[in-house]
């Protein structure tokens, strides 16, 4: 066992882990947080995306121990008082069915936004190629990813 | 991006808590106490089980029990239809998938650790992977108990082959081939169970058929149905995949919760559910059709071969539709089909969205223009001149005439929105000058809603009103993710006449509501919504019969929270004739159930009113190809469906979009192989389904004819969705090479 300590979600936190273990066992397992799913446990699905100092990163790729210092944000940390233009946009939409994916899909989307606020679509897309979803064919992903960008120029 | 210039009106009552992570599926869940089982697999396809030794796992950390059948207090054997599934192997491995053991640890890492120190000793057998070969006589059977390898049989006798043939100016001979896929719903299966304070054992689990479940878990524990009670929690996809897998996985986690009086979880890996869940059946279909100088249709006779696998599953259902659909949306006179469903030691085949449409369809909607290229018509007259319409035989002879056939106008529309005529002379056609080829295509479909002649279909609704006014309603659909509660909930907000947002979806439970049957078919919309349509009528019927006696006002309609006259003044609010009834002793709440219309089926001949309704579609493609890298890209699509009446529009259009995405996977992508026995691909690096970029635009366009027969006017849209894109993939495929392909998925090779 190791002390690791780190930012989730703007909190500061301090755990326990073992070596072996990824950020997105310890995530749900020992830190509570639910939303990053375990969809293929070998970063082909992208359902376990958190950001970690604004990037989006596979949580199932990466140990915990690794992670001592720096700022998680999962999609309960984006999920305030008051939803995000992109998740309202995701409501809008239908961007989601299941919902399974949608975790790891809007923090992907996040993260595009961040740092292209205006992405077309080609964009969105090579964005989003490591999220995989099988229930919206992604169409209504792309129109809530375009109208939250729209709004972000207002 | 044509949603950008309309108003989206999306309604999903379990919105916010998707898009906030709130939203808990199986493995969210915990219970103290819990411990965690996993499966143990052999390296086996078929043998006979020995022995299993289970001394070493016992000893390591954390490891509390191992079970075997022998440990099983119920029946060991279960299914849908034949039970011959086996909750654990019993004497016989009959698959690489089968299950030889449950092993229950503190953890799961420590469950994992173990597997590899159970012991397997097991004399192998000699497989049989190939369906032609398990149909010989000679070949040993899997399920003796059954009498043959042969699963089941359907076919299709109708008018003469005889007489079709001399008719006939031309006659086309074709095999097609199509694969087996993977659901790749994106949450692995997940079960959660334990025994409550009252002597139930309470299931939660990622399933689409919560009475499945339940009867899977009171079988393998020998219980009654009521000491079972299944819970329905966020799913994360079942694409029809999750049922029997799925509800075994429950079920074995009942099995050990019950024998430890522990809660226990068993959350399978990626690897293991591509290992073990039932997959979309394999086919080989062979036609021979022939047609007159004019085009009709002569005659087609057809002989369908489905790889079923080790169990049963629904594979008879399966391939009942296929038979009754064995002639696509097309009239003819004269059909002979034969359909087998077939015993092989591969993993087993069940259902997937699509049933046994999309490999029937592959096939007839090439050979239509194949034929039509053979009398120098082209695809879209030779489709003309012998699809159905209005008041058309199909080839089960049902007569099509309680609905309006809008299969025309699903065509029309969607050559009209991608241009179809004028891009059709850009054809490359494998033109050596030119570095893209480009391609065009379209396909046809009709399909049988709901269940049809399968079996029992019917389902209710519970409307029961608070005594403020609001409103709450339970079916017996489950909510898959595609919307089910939502579309629910605004067909009774509309027939009662409030907001939708007076209304909430009751928390389903099997001890609720009765069994309305699997949440398969594309019939969560009709049935359920129908039985929402009676109990509302039921509903209303109390509140105007106690306004009546109350106050000697007739009512004769319910809008805008409001009670209304014959002269259409307000009566009184919805909140106060809720009132006056709970304070006349008497509670608004109703239970409506929609029995389907009469269906009928004569196996002997392969005839009947196979469905109570029917719905049409059409689907085009554009698509390029790369004639050095055989690359395909498709470019745009555009899909057409009669749906009854859209009520949820830009839900329904998701439903296209997605059925699109996974048959476009279906046509260039997927392909869940299995060599020796076993499957192929363990995970999505490996078996690849559509990114986001490997989709282009999409358009969906729905086509609304109320569908008298359903109370609500919707018919159904999740199935339909997938069952035409492979052979309009195909037809742009020709268009682009100039070349055919027969096998799924389409490898270009030139």
């Amino acid at each position: 066992m190791a002390k690791v300590k780190l930012t989730l979600n703007n909190e500061t936190r301090t755990i326990d882990v073992e070596p072996c273990e990824t950020l997105l066992d310890v995530l749900r397992d020992k830190l509570g947080m639910k939303s990053p799913k375990c969809g293929c446990d070998r970063g082909d699905c992208g359902a376990c995306a958190v950001l970690i100092d604004g990037k989006s990163v596979r949580s199932c790729l990466i140990f915990a121990i690794e992670c001592e210092g720096q700022h998680i944000t999962t999609l309960e940390g984006i999920s305030g008082d008051q939803l995000s233009i992109l998740q309202e946009a995701f409501i809008e939409f239908n961007s989601f069915q299941c919902g399974y994916c949608a975790p790891g899909v809007i923090i992907s989307a996040t993260e595009l936004l961040k740092s292209n606020p205006h992405p077309n679509l080609e964009e969105i897309k090579e964005a989003l190629s490591g999220n995989l979803c099988r229930c919206t064919g992604y169409q209504p992903i792309f129109d809530a990813i375009l109208k939250a960008s729209k709004e972000t120029k207002k | 991006m044509e949603d950008l210039l309309n108003t989206p009106t999306a309604f999903r009552n379990d919105a916010y808590a998707k898009v906030t992570g709130i939203a808990k599926y199986a493995d969210d869940i915990t219970i103290p106490g819990m411990l965690h089982a996993v499966p143990i697999y052999s390296d086996y396809v078929y043998a006979e089980l020995i022995a299993v030794d289970a001394t070493e796992a016992l000893k390591q950390p954390g490891v509390i029990a191992v079970y075997t059948a022998r440990d099983v207090p119920g029946k060991v054997l279960f299914g849908q239809i034949i039970q011959d599934y086996q909750v654990l192997a019993d004497k016989y491995i009959k698959t690489h998938g089968d299950v030889i053991a449950l092993l229950v640890a503190e953890t799961r890492v420590q469950a994992i650790a173990a597997i590899p120190f159970v012991r397997i000793e097991a004399r192998e057998l000699p497989a049989v992977l190939d369906p032609e070969v398990a149909m010989l006589p000679e070949t040993p059977l899997l399920h003796p108990a059954h009498g043959s390898n042969i699963c089941n049989e359907h076919c299709v006798r109708r008018g003469d082959i005889t007489l079709g043939e001399q008719a006939s100016d031309v006659v086309i001979e074709q095999t097609f081939k199509t694969q087996r896929i993977e659901h790749s719903y994106l949450e692995p299966e997940s079960g959660i169970a334990y025994l409550r304070p009252d002597g139930v054992m309470e299931v939660m689990g990622s399933m689409q058929h919560p009475f499945s479940t339940r009867r899977f878990t009171a079988n393998t524990l020998g219980l009654a149905l009521n000491d079972v009670e299944v819970k329905t929690i966020p799913m994360g996809g079942g694409f029809g995949g999750k049922d029997d897998t799925a509800a075994l996985v429950c079920a074995r986690a009942a099995l050990c919760a019950y024998l430890l009086k522990r809660p226990v979880k068993m959350t399978y890996t990626r690897e293991w559910s591509m290992r073990e869940s039932y997959k979309r059946h394999p086919y080989t279909l062979q036609y021979r059709m022939g047609l007159s100088q004019d085009g009709i249709i002569r005659f087609a006779k057809s002989r369908f071969v489905a790889d079923g696998g080790a169990y049963c599953s629904v594979t008879p259902w399966v391939t009942w539709r296929s038979t009754v659909q064995c002639c696509g949306a097309y009239s003819v006179e004269n059909v002979h089909n034969d359909t087998y469903g077939v015993y092989t030691n591969n993993i087993f085949s069940g259902a997937m969205r699509g049933f046994g449409s999309p490999q029937v369809n592959f096939a007839i909607e090439q050979l239509i223009e194949m034929a039509g290229e053979k009398l120098g018509l082209d695809e879209l007259e030779i489709r003309r001149r012998n699809m159905v319409r209005q008041g058309s035989t199909t080839v089960t002879g049902q007569v099509l005439d309680t609905h309006v056939v809008s299969l025309q106008q699903a065509m029309d529309r969607v050559l009209a929105e991608i241009d179809y005529t004028n891009k059709r002379s850009q054809c490359s056609f494998g033109d050596p000058a030119q570095d893209e080829w480009y391609g065009i295509g379209m396909a046809l479909s009709y399909r049988g809603m709901s269940l049809g002649a399968e079996g029992v279909d019917f389902n209710s609704a519970i409307i029961s009103v608070q005594p403020d006014g609001s409103v709450l309603i339970e079916t017996g659909i489950h909510e898959n993710g595609q919307g089910s509660e939502s579309a629910m909930i605004l067909i009774a907000a509309e027939h009662l006449g409030i907001p939708k947002e007076r209304i909430r979806y009751r928390m389903p439970s099997t001890s609720n509501i009765p069994d309305g049957g699997t949440t398969v078919a594309s019939r969560g919309t009709i049935l359920g919504g129908g039985a929402v349509v009676n109990a509302a009528k039921i509903l209303k019927n109390i509140l105007t019969t106690e306004i009546k006696t109350a106050k000697n006002i007739d009512v004769s309609s319910f809008r805008d929270s409001g009670l209304y006259d014959t002269n259409n003044e307000l009566v009184m609010s919805w909140n106060d004739a809720i009132k006056l009834c709970y304070s006349r002793q008497q509670y608004p709440y109703a239970f409506g159930v929609f029995q389907a219309p009469k269906v009928s089926w004569d196996e002997h001949t392969g005839q009947g009113n196979a469905y109570f309704t029917w719905v049409y579609a059409c689907q085009a493609v554009e698509l390029k190809v790369n004639p050095k890298t055989r690359q395909v890209t498709v470019l745009n699509i555009v899909a057409a469906h009669e749906v009854g009446k859209a009520i949820n529009p830009d839900m329904v259009k998701g439903q296209i979009y997605g059925g699109l995405a996974t048959a476009v996977g279906y046509a260039l992508l997927e392909d869940c192989k299995s060599e020796n026995g076993k499957i192929v691909p363990t995970n999505f690096h490996n078996y690849r389904i559509a990114r986001a970029t490997d989709l282009p635009e999409m358009t969906a366009i729905l086509i609304e004819n109320h569908d008298p027969q359903s109370p609500s006017g919707a018919k159904g849209v999740g199935e339909p969705t997938l069952e035409l894109l492979a052979p309009a993939i195909a037809n742009a495929v020709y268009r682009a090479t100039g070349k055919r392909f027969y096998t799924l998925p389409i490898r270009i090779e030139l």
